[in-house]
């Protein structure tokens, strides 16, 4: 049954890192498109893709949470009170990077837009790095067993951390693009698809160099994963991960963003999956195993039964969600985040009849 | 139950010994805070989808354009809320782990279950709010409103649940502790105690009352700068009589909150009144500062404390020297804030009672500029209220974080720096309250559309 319920982490993180790092890598878009005109365009379509789901994805993240500290709560207790401080970084992004968000849609001015757009997106850009540390320090085995057991700074601030820290950022960009372009297609913005095509091209390939780049800083940094990375289910998984990137790779370039989708989330899915059969049987490695780390038998099944009674609502409702929003019917009218602020279309689309209220 | 009892306060921390932990207030603070700035919003995701489904659903019946553009406003507020409300609840699930390790890593098994459901609620109503508010004129109107019913559910799925782990908290059932180890889970059980109903019924019609007095307010202030069209009448009426109905309701629900706190937390309710012996027909005092073990400067009433517990003027109520010192709340916080909360209470429902008895001879809102001008205050006063209510059931509950079995001082965190997280989330709230305000002044100074 624990393997069960890791199983189940790993596809919750997989999802959080798919959809998730999609939104995170949006806001790196929304950081790097430039000043308040030239990104305009950008910027508009990162709103309009992101609004409607961003909530949805997020909540992946709670649902990691909360099964990690129901089936394993001594892992949980002792990676949250060693890693304090790169997840409370992570939490402070995530107010700051929620809020702006909401907050944009309501901006009045360009002036104001400006401001909760850049928290927005530097916050977008710290999340998934200190996300990705955390990773990085559980794999490379730098969390023991404790109440704060483990080095507060070394534990996140070392090759390996820094490294899965820079691919949460460099992937999510690169999925992001992936897919901005596709729904760029659908807006039938065609200098937009142009755009994030190249963005895709160009983030692809830096995550596949820094990924395979980055074997040489595990084999130095953490043998253990290395050697985990390297041999049966995970070497298999990261050769798929590769075989993943580079079809979407082709996919992009060849305008097929529709399937480049499935391929990019593949990718990443690959990753997550291998990480997790790279250290297995261990949770926390070098010292806790799955099994060791477990709650009791009456948790874990009353945690089954409620994930799966769970999911019975979740999936189609996902299901109802992303068919909506892939038919477009969710779609807002796109528009460059600029132009809102010219003085004649100021408020919301629909207002102007407003004058009609008796 | 008994092996509980037996071996209460001797659970060993699951992650080792007990920490020691200098910054332990300030670690409570930053929880108290988080969740200071959570449950406000927590009142719109019970209340508020029922009432803009409400309006909508008045909107199909009717025809009449105003019902549509309030709840097509609302709307879009409650969205806006539960996006922030998911950040702060994130914020909260980071605190539980961050702050509280010992606390997680030892009871996690027990009542982790409960938030698992309360994710999935959560994640449910993400999906729902998101179609519903992008999906104005995008469905037919009757499948448009039905796309808000799941919200409607899972609103109060939701905080079931995380109530249900509060309950839990203040009467922990559903293990056994032997030889400081948990073990005999029984997670449904955990989930579903005694404790619960009580505090679910208050926090939902806490939630209407937040909700519905705050929403009314908007517009009572409107109305006192002489907008009185249909459109800001039916915004006051609609909010105001889901308020004016919960008002009431709270009083007998309070009271009932009261005698089962008597019954299975009887520090805790000493601690409300600061009872320093154990006394048949206890009074119940005004006001006063707890000092050398009775409250002075207060006015007190006869008897009325046994009656509000045991309903009976010559009941006993047992007194905080029953347990050592070291077991007991800290008497004067857990009396002042039960004390606002029963004082706000009450003048919600007096603010009620006058709405409804006008409403029911009269068939109007009272004329009264003051009736205006209190609605708008009752709003604000509703929210400190609430916090007040909560500050009285975990403060109360100390010096425990499971009552009887772990003290919040083995829970804690044995990292460093919590003063430095501290300054840095009273900054980041600051902003995040800036923003708010800024946001609620900015969509109420724009107008809706009608049509």
């Amino acid at each position: 049954m624990a393997e069960v319920l890791v199983g189940l982490i790993v596809l919750g993180l997989t999802a959080y890192a798919v959809l998730g790092g999609a939104d995170f890598g949006a806001g790196a878009w929304d950081l790097t498109a430039g000043g308040a005109k030239r990104g305009g365009a950008v910027r508009g379509m990162v709103k309009r893709s992101m609004s409607p789901v961003w909530e949805a994805n997020h909540v992946w993240l709670v649902f990691v949470l909360v099964l990690a500290w129901t089936a394993f709560p001594v892992a949980f207790g002792s990676i949250t009170s060693t890693l304090y401080i790169p997840l409370f970084g992570a939490a402070i992004g995530i107010i700051f990077r929620g809020t702006a968000f909401a907050l944009r849609g309501e901006a009045a001015t360009i002036g104001e837009a400006r401001v909760l757009g850049a928290v927005f997106a530097v916050a977008s850009v710290l999340v998934p790095f200190f996300m990705g540390t955390v990773l990085g320090a559980i794999a490379s085995g730098r969390v023991p067993v404790g109440n704060a057991a483990g080095a507060p700074w070394s534990s996140w601030l070392n090759s390996t951390s820094l490294l899965t820290g820079a691919l949460g950022v460099v992937t999510g960009a690169y999925l992001s693009a992936v897919f901005l372009a596709g729904d760029s297609e659908r807006a039938e913005q065609p200098a937009l698809v142009r755009a994030f095509r190249a963005r895709a091209l160009g983030a692809g390939a830096v995550t596949g160099a820094l990924a395979i780049g980055g074997l040489a800083v595990v084999h130095a940094d953490a043998p253990r994963l290395y050697d985990g990375l390297t041999s049966g289910g995970g070497l298999a998984m990261v050769i798929a991960s590769g075989v993943a990137g580079a079809a979407t790779l082709t996919l992009v370039w060849t305008e097929r963003y529709g399937a480049a989708r499935a391929t990019a989330a593949a990718a990443v899915a690959c990753v997550t999956v291998g990480w997790a059969l790279a250290q297995d049987p261990y949770l926390l490695p070098p010292g806790l195993t799955v099994s060791e780390a477990a709650a009791p038998d009456a948790t874990l099944t009353a945690l089954l039964i409620s994930v799966a009674a769970g999911m019975v609502f979740v999936v189609p409702s996902l299901w109802f969600l992303y068919r909506l929003v892939l038919q477009g019917r969710l779609d807002q009218s796109y528009e460059p985040l600029d132009q809102r602020f010219q003085p004649l279309r100021a408020g919301d689309s629909d207002s102007d009849s407003e004058r009609r209220a008796p | 139950m008994l092996a509980l009892l037996a071996a209460a306060g001797d659970v060993g921390g699951a992650l080792g010994d007990t920490p020691n932990q200098p910054d332990l207030l300030e670690a409570r603070q930053m929880q108290a805070l988080s969740f200071a700035i959570h449950i406000p919003l927590v009142c719109f995701g019970i209340a508020f989808p029922a009432m803009v489904m409400f309006m909508e659903g008045l909107w199909l019946r009717t025809g009449d354009p105003v019902y549509k553009a309030l709840a097509k406003r609302w709307s879009k507020v409650m969205l806006v809320f539960f996006a922030v409300g998911v950040v702060t609840g994130t914020i909260l699930s980071f605190e539980f782990g961050l702050l509280w390790p010992e606390f997680m890593a030892t009871f996690g098994g027990v009542f982790g279950l409960a938030f698992g459901l309360e994710g999935f609620s959560f994640f449910i109503e993400a999906i729902f709010i998101t179609i519903y508010v992008y999906g104005w004129d995008r469905f037919p109107p009757r499948t448009h409103l039905l796309l808000g019913v799941p919200i409607v559910i899972t609103g109060m799925t939701g905080s079931l649940f995380v109530i249900g782990v509060n309950a839990w908290m203040n009467h922990p059932v559903g293990f056994s502790v032997v030889n400081g180890q948990v073990t005999d889970i029984e997670p449904w059980k955990a989930i579903f105690n005694d404790n619960l109903w009580h505090e679910i019924v208050h926090m939902y019609l806490a939630g209407y009352l937040v909700a519905g007095f705050l929403v009314a307010g908007v517009y009572a202030r409107a109305w006192l700068k002489g907008k009185r069209d249909r459109y800001h009448r039916i915004g006051l009426i609609v909010p105001l009589t889901v308020a004016a109905l919960a008002a009431p309701a709270q009083l007998i629900v309070g009271d009932w909150a009261a005698r089962t706190v008597a019954e299975n937390q009887p520090t805790k309710l000493a601690a409300f009144e600061g009872l320093n012996e154990t006394e048949k027909g206890a009074e119940f005092t005004i006001g006063g500062v707890y000092t050398d073990g009775e409250l002075q400067y207060g006015i007190a009433i006869p008897k009325l404390l046994s009656v509000l517990a045991d309903h009976d003027p010559e009941g006993s109520v047992q007194g905080l020297n029953a347990v050592p010192a070291d077991d007991r709340p800290p008497v004067n916080v857990v009396h002042w804030s039960f004390q606002i909360m029963v004082a706000i209470g009450t003048g919600l429902a007096a603010l009620a009672a006058w709405y409804l008895v006008v409403w029911w001879r009269r068939r109007r809102l009272p004329d009264s500029p003051w009736f205006l001008r209190a609605v708008v205050a009752a709003g604000p006063l509703a929210v400190v209220a609430l916090i007040s209510g909560w500050v009285t059931t975990e403060v109360g509950r100390q010096p425990w974080v499971v009552y009887e079995v772990m003290r919040t001082s083995q829970a804690v965190t044995d990292a460093d720096g919590l003063e430095i997280a501290y300054v840095v989330l009273v900054v980041v709230y600051l902003l995040l309250g800036a923003a708010v305000v800024w946001l609620l002044r900015r969509l109420t100074a724009t107008k809706e559309t009608v049509g």
